[in-house]
């Protein structure tokens, strides 16, 4: 194959004078190349194997009852061995979510985007910045500016709706995968 | 650098071994004969101490490490047991613990002192790039090694620590899940950073050995700044500089040792006794002091991925800092206003480290904004420019000159002279 690429008289050596390509120099970057590809899939089982495990992966969905969550009040359950809030906001909050002129957000979404019940507001509560818990789910945190969650990490505030509204924090509280199992039961995941 | 000529061993085991391999000849050209300017002064001696430190981590982590447990369910329960059970348990502790901070101590000490009498300039290039990558390779040891007595603040700093890699698009967020090997810092985070923490230190010893290697083939600088132009300009590195340093390295020991007998936990934060708890994050989260100055820029700059670049530009400008100083004069003594502008760039650096305690608020993050900026306006800018329009003062025709002052009694050699004071 090499030869037919190849003028005459440029065989296994440099031509003199020539580009300098030859056969031989063919066989060294088809060496290296395959060399590359070769060192490459051997690393790559040992940069894998720091990714999750399989154990770690198989995360059962969890299911959490809303009954005994009061009006205005919040709880925290761990799913994924992350923190999740759970907050029963009042109609003075819901209202607040909902009257945000979205063209002044950070991060726009409704909030009728971010809850499936409006009284519901369900999200993973690690702060988008660097994944501090943020404040607010007992009832003397503090609540930010917004009502909603104050970050003490860096000062991020967040609304009702789990929006990002001040503070270094690049987007909104994440809305997890959770669907009503009832009318006062959620299953997560 | 050292002409010297072979040495003689006269122990015949040292003579077979090193006319085999030249260990011998290697170690007496090195630490014996070595050349050392004859004015180098105790700001010279904190490399030395910092090799100290190092082997101090080493030695103590090994021990340590032979109690200590990489399980988040018994890894602060075994860095208690270190502390009341094992034999010595506490000292070893202590002086790790601690040994992190004067370690960073010595660093910081040594890294200012290059900056100021100009050692990054050619042909030092290599061997200031190599040791901002020491300064690297410390900074994740010392991470790594804060994580796993497993405290609340093991664990938040970990986490926010992993996190900025997510500011990064599109990559951010499997770098951090792969960081983790979960989905939050958790047991598989802890048993790594427990291999790379024990791993790092060799790594660091090896860039501590190319570090060596390259200053002495430039050889170290001196106050002046200025090349030693014979052998009367230096004096062999043993016995001058091996007692100078000796001296230097007990004199910093004694003061290693009373933080670790008196004050033990000075230096460190009384919420890393909390047992880790991923669902409450301390009202305050601070990082261990040697890596305030660069949390307080991380959190000047109100953007999450600017802040991140802005927190390791401020080492990347360390690294090209041989070419953004302009100037061809080495040392501050000779470079009137350049040294006004060290000091202030000393003072910004402290000024940083207290706004990186504070809250980042009101303020505490104006000071840190105007200070993140002026670090930046100092290499970017002043340096580039201060090389071409500062007017350096003459500069010694050479390092004995205004010690003998013109030179003279050139010929007798620096061994007649040993009571000279450099
Ligand atoms: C560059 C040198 C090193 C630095 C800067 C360093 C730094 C640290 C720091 C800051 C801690 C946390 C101390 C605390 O609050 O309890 C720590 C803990 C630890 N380090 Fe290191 N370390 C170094 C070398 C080593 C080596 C070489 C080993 C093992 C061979 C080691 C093993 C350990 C162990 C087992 C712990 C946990 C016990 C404890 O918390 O005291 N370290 N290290
Ligand atoms: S982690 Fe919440 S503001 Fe930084």
């Amino acid at each position: 194959m090499a030869q037919t690429t190849h003028p005459p008289g440029t065989g296994a050596h440099a031509a003199p004078g020539g580009e300098g390509t030859s056969r031989r120099d063919f066989l060294y970057l088809a060496t290296g190349a395959v060399g590359a590809v070769g060192a490459a899939a051997a690393v790559w089982p040992f940069i894998d194997s720091m990714n999750p495990a399989a154990d770690t992966l198989a995360l059962a969905s969890i299911d959490v009852d809303l009954a005994p969550v009061a009006e205005g009040q919040a709880i925290t359950v761990t799913w994924r061995g992350k923190p999740v809030f759970v907050r029963h906001r009042n109609a003075k909050e819901i209202d607040e979510a909902k009257k945000v002129n979205l063209g002044e957000l950070r991060d726009p979404v409704a909030d009728d985007a971010r809850v499936k019940k409006p009284e519901w507001l369900i999200v993973i509560g690690i702060c988008t910045h660097l994944g501090c818990v943020p404040l607010g789910q007992k009832p003397t945190d503090p609540r930010g500016d917004y009502d909603g969650w104050f970050c003490p990490c860096h000062g991020s505030h967040y609304d009702t709706a789990g929006r990002i509204r001040k503070g270094p924090a690049p987007a909104n509280l994440v809305v997890p995968q959770y669907a009503f199992t009832s009318d006062t039961a959620i299953r997560l995941g | 650098m050292a002409q010297a000529h072979a040495p003689q061993f006269k122990n015949p085991v040292v003579k077979w071994i090193d006319s085999r391999l030249p260990i011998f000849t290697m170690l007496d050209h090195e630490y014996n004969q070595y050349p050392m300017p004859r004015n180098v002064n105790y700001l010279w001696a904190f490399g030395a101490i910092a090799g100290i430190m190092l082997v101090v981590m080493i030695a103590t982590g090994l021990v340590l490490a032979m109690q200590y447990a990489a399980n988040t369910h018994i890894a602060f329960d075994s860095v208690e047991r270190i502390m009341r059970d094992v034999n010595y348990g506490w000292l070893l502790r202590y002086v790790h613990a601690n040994g992190a901070s004067m370690f960073f101590i010595a660093v910081y000490i040594h890294m200012f002192r290059g900056l100021y009498y100009g050692s990054y300039k050619a042909p030092r290039e290599i061997l200031w790039i190599l040791g901002v990558l020491i300064l690297l390779a410390m900074m994740a040891t010392a991470f790594m090694g804060y994580v796993l007595p497993w405290g609340q603040m093991s664990f938040w700093g970990a986490t926010v620590i992993t996190n900025l890699f997510s500011a990064f698009p599109i990559v951010g967020d499997p770098i951090v899940t792969w960081l983790w090997g979960g989905f939050s810092v958790d047991n598989p985070t802890l048993n790594r950073f427990f291999a790379l923490h024990f791993l790092l230190p060799f790594v660091l010893f090896a860039l501590v050995i190319l570090h060596t290697a390259a200053l002495h083939v430039s050889g170290s600088n001196n106050p002046l700044g200025i090349d030693p132009k014979g052998p009367q300009d230096t004096v062999p590195f043993n016995p001058y500089v091996t007692v100078k340093d000796g001296f230097a390295v007990v004199v910093f020991l004694i003061v290693y040792a009373a933080f670790v007998f008196f004050a033990p936990n000075y230096l460190g934060h009384p919420d890393n006794y909390i047992p880790a708890n991923p669902l409450v994050t301390p009202a305050h989260i601070v990082p261990e002091w040697y890596f305030l100055p660069f949390y307080a820029i991380l959190r000047a700059i109100p953007d999450k991925l600017g802040g991140v670049l802005a927190m390791f530009g401020a080492i990347a400008v360390l690294v090209i800092l041989p070419w953004l100083d302009t100037s061809k004069v080495r040392s501050c003594k000779f470079r009137p206003i350049y040294r006004q502008f060290f000091w202030i760039l000393a003072v910004d650096a402290l000024v940083l480290g207290y706004a990186g305690a504070m809250p980042a608020e009101g303020v505490w993050l104006m000071i840190a904004r105007i200070g993140t900026a002026y670090y930046f306006f100092h290499f970017l800018v002043l340096l580039p420019l201060l090389g071409k329009l500062e007017r350096p003062l003459p500069l010694p025709a050479s390092i004995c000159e205004p010690v003998l002052k013109g030179g003279g009694r050139v010929a007798a050699g620096a061994h007649a002279k040993p009571m000279e004071k450099a």
